[in-house]
């Protein structure tokens, strides 16, 4: 292969990205996030995926993501800042970024109605393939993909994991240099999970880049980087392990029958643990926390159920940057 | 354009799976003829052509809205397409948004204008004979109406974000523009502001194309009708002006 100018290139880079939505109507992803008033969706985004890297946006459900990915996938213009695809303008050269551009959507864009075979030439055919250049492709990518004995039958025949890979095997038939992937294990078995990022991986053995949103903080620890969304905002960016670095630690969860009053003796008999409460719960973080558990205890007879001392998370990471959940209840007060 | 032609061979292929589209169309325009053309037929006189009974005077009319029910039932499909995904798909690929136009209201266009070719042959019912010549131009012109109903269909398909709000269009705005197009009564004899109201209407031109296909250089359109030159033009320009609102409502391109 010849070296393309483009590798020295970053693969994706946003300056100041904005978008909000029209009053009228908001955002209704597979999710269904609504909101009332006109919202900012991206609030002044900014990142850099470099080529060959697999890079991960998580964040909680309505944070975002999913405008990202659509402006990314240019379905439409970001209203401020630029993005750019190996140098060439998401806007204003959008043929340039499509050609290099493989887009697996959450709600897959198989015509259902159509067999796996058909949905790939189809596909294949919106990209300028055609003839035994294009039959090949297609019989590789089916080969690939374990879609091959699947050929004949109708896209909407197929389960949910099967459809998953028969759009990431339409995605890659023009053997784009970048993938977007938006929330790509939702609705996925773990088998199916499993094969999906040995798939991905493979992938970017062969130098191709992989950026993807998700709200499984699972898969943000599979990603090489890692930007934290919240409400239109990038609350943090790095490798999972740094980011979990900064927690410093262990994470110590204590319960017992009146968490905001142990939190309050807790800190006065400690206060250097800056406990809090979450949700029912007091939180800690503490490096070797395990030499705290008998401490803590005998310190507040009786006042502790259970006590739990984990490596932290991702969601750690992110309760500790924005003082909400990835999951469950919106506001983690 | 590979693009425009694989996008044109996936609405035909679509077609032909749904058996029930294949008849929805066709089913309730034949219908319609049946019975009220039948039903008028004791109390209808065309002025300037007593002989033509209502079932033949409807059959024009009918024809063409065999077209329009399936350039409709065609570009609800966008709205399927949106909701579905299959639309986001096209819409990242590197194509022309103009060849998506086109090979979505070709597709459309080729099943509308299929549906309208195959009422054509029940003609000898209406009573009327048409010969080789006479149907293949009255073909000509349905193929020139299937681009420009199709066309219209896109633009608000394509704005419209619910298959009932497609419904409102239809109802509110394509079958008034059939009922007015002398599809249904001549527009001689009609009251002046109705009659002003036909004269506006593109699709009157599409009908009086036909039927002069039928009935050549006597064929009774009513006066403030164009020669069929003039009508085919119009026609055409209709069909052109849609394509060039397809384009334009693709270029609102928003997030939903």
């Amino acid at each position: 292969m010849t070296p393309d100018p483009a590798d020295a290139l970053p693969a994706v880079e946003a300056r100041g990205v904005e978008y909000s939505y029209p009053a009228r109507r908001i955002g209704r992803g597979a999710t269904g996030d609504r909101a009332v008033g006109p919202a900012k969706a991206l609030a002044g985004l900014e990142f850099r995926v470099a080529p060959g890297e697999i890079y991960g946006f998580l964040g909680p459900n309505g944070g975002g993501k999913t405008t990202l990915f659509r402006i990314l996938a240019t379905l439409a213009p970001p209203e401020r800042g630029t993005i750019q695809v190996f140098g060439a303008d998401l806007h204003g050269q959008a043929r340039e970024v499509r050609r290099r551009l493989g887009v697996v959507f959450q709600n897959p864009s198989l015509d259902l109605q159509l067999t796996v075979a058909e949905n790939l030439t189809h596909q294949g055919q919106l990209y300028g393939l055609s003839g035994r250049d294009l039959a090949a492709r297609i019989e590789r990518q089916m080969g690939r993909f374990r879609l091959t004995d699947r050929r004949d039958q109708r896209a909407k025949e197929l389960s949910g994991g099967l459809r998953r890979r028969a759009e990431i095997a339409k995605a890659l038939l023009h053997e784009p240099r970048l993938l977007l992937l938006d929330e790509p294990s939702t609705g996925l078995d773990p088998a199916a999970r499993r094969d999906l990022w040995d798939t991905l991986q493979e992938l970017q053995g062969e130098g191709v880049t992989v950026l993807l949103t998700t709200h499984f903080m699972e898969e943000g620890d599979r990603c090489d980087r890692l930007a934290l969304i919240d409400r239109g905002r990038m609350v943090a960016e790095g490798a999972p392990a740094a980011l979990k670095e900064e927690i410093g630690g262990d994470v110590v969860t204590l319960t017992g029958p009146d968490p905001t009053a142990l939190a309050r003796d807790l800190a006065a008999r400690f206060p250097e643990l800056a406990p809090e409460v979450r949700e029912g719960t007091v939180r800690l973080e503490r490096e070797r926390a395990h030499e705290w558990v008998a401490r803590l205890v005998e310190a507040l007879p009786g006042r502790i159920n259970a006590v739990t001392v984990a490596r932290p998370t991702l969601e750690d990471v992110f309760l500790h940057r924005t003082g909400n959940r990835l999951y469950g209840g919106e506001e983690a007060a | 354009m590979t693009a425009v032609w694989s996008l044109w061979r996936r609405e035909l292929v679509r077609f032909f799976r749904q058996p029930s589209r294949v008849a929805g169309a066709a089913g309730s325009p034949l219908l319609f003829w049946l019975f009220i053309g039948s039903g008028l037929s004791g109390s209808f006189r065309l002025p300037g052509a007593e002989n033509v009974g209502y079932l033949e005077y409807f059959f024009p009319g009918t024809v063409t809205l065999v077209v329009l029910f399936a350039a409709i039932f065609s570009t609800i499909s966008i709205i399927e397409d949106r909701r579905e995904g299959f639309l986001q798909g096209v819409l990242a690929a590197p194509v022309p948004r103009a060849a998506i136009a086109a090979g979505k209201v070709l597709g459309g266009a080729t099943l509308a204008w299929l549906q309208g070719a195959a009422f054509l042959l029940l003609a000898p019912v209406a009573g009327l004979r048409l010969d080789a010549p006479a149907l293949l131009k009255a073909a000509g012109v349905l193929a020139l109406l299937a681009v420009a109903l199709t066309a219209i269909g896109f633009a608000f398909a394509w704005s419209v974000d619910s298959v009932q709000g497609f419904h409102a269009v239809m109802n509110l705005i394509l079958v008034p523009l059939w009922l007015l197009s002398g599809a249904v009564f001549p527009l001689t004899g009609a009251p002046a502001w109705l009659a002003a109201l036909m004269r506006i209407d593109p699709l009157t031109y599409g009908v009086a194309a036909l039927r002069w296909t039928f009935y050549g250089p006597t064929a009774a359109l009513g006066e403030g009708i164009p020669g069929p030159a003039a009508a085919l033009a119009i026609l055409a320009a209709l069909g052109g002006v849609a394509f060039a609102a397809d384009l334009w409502v693709m270029r609102r391109g928003r997030l939903e």
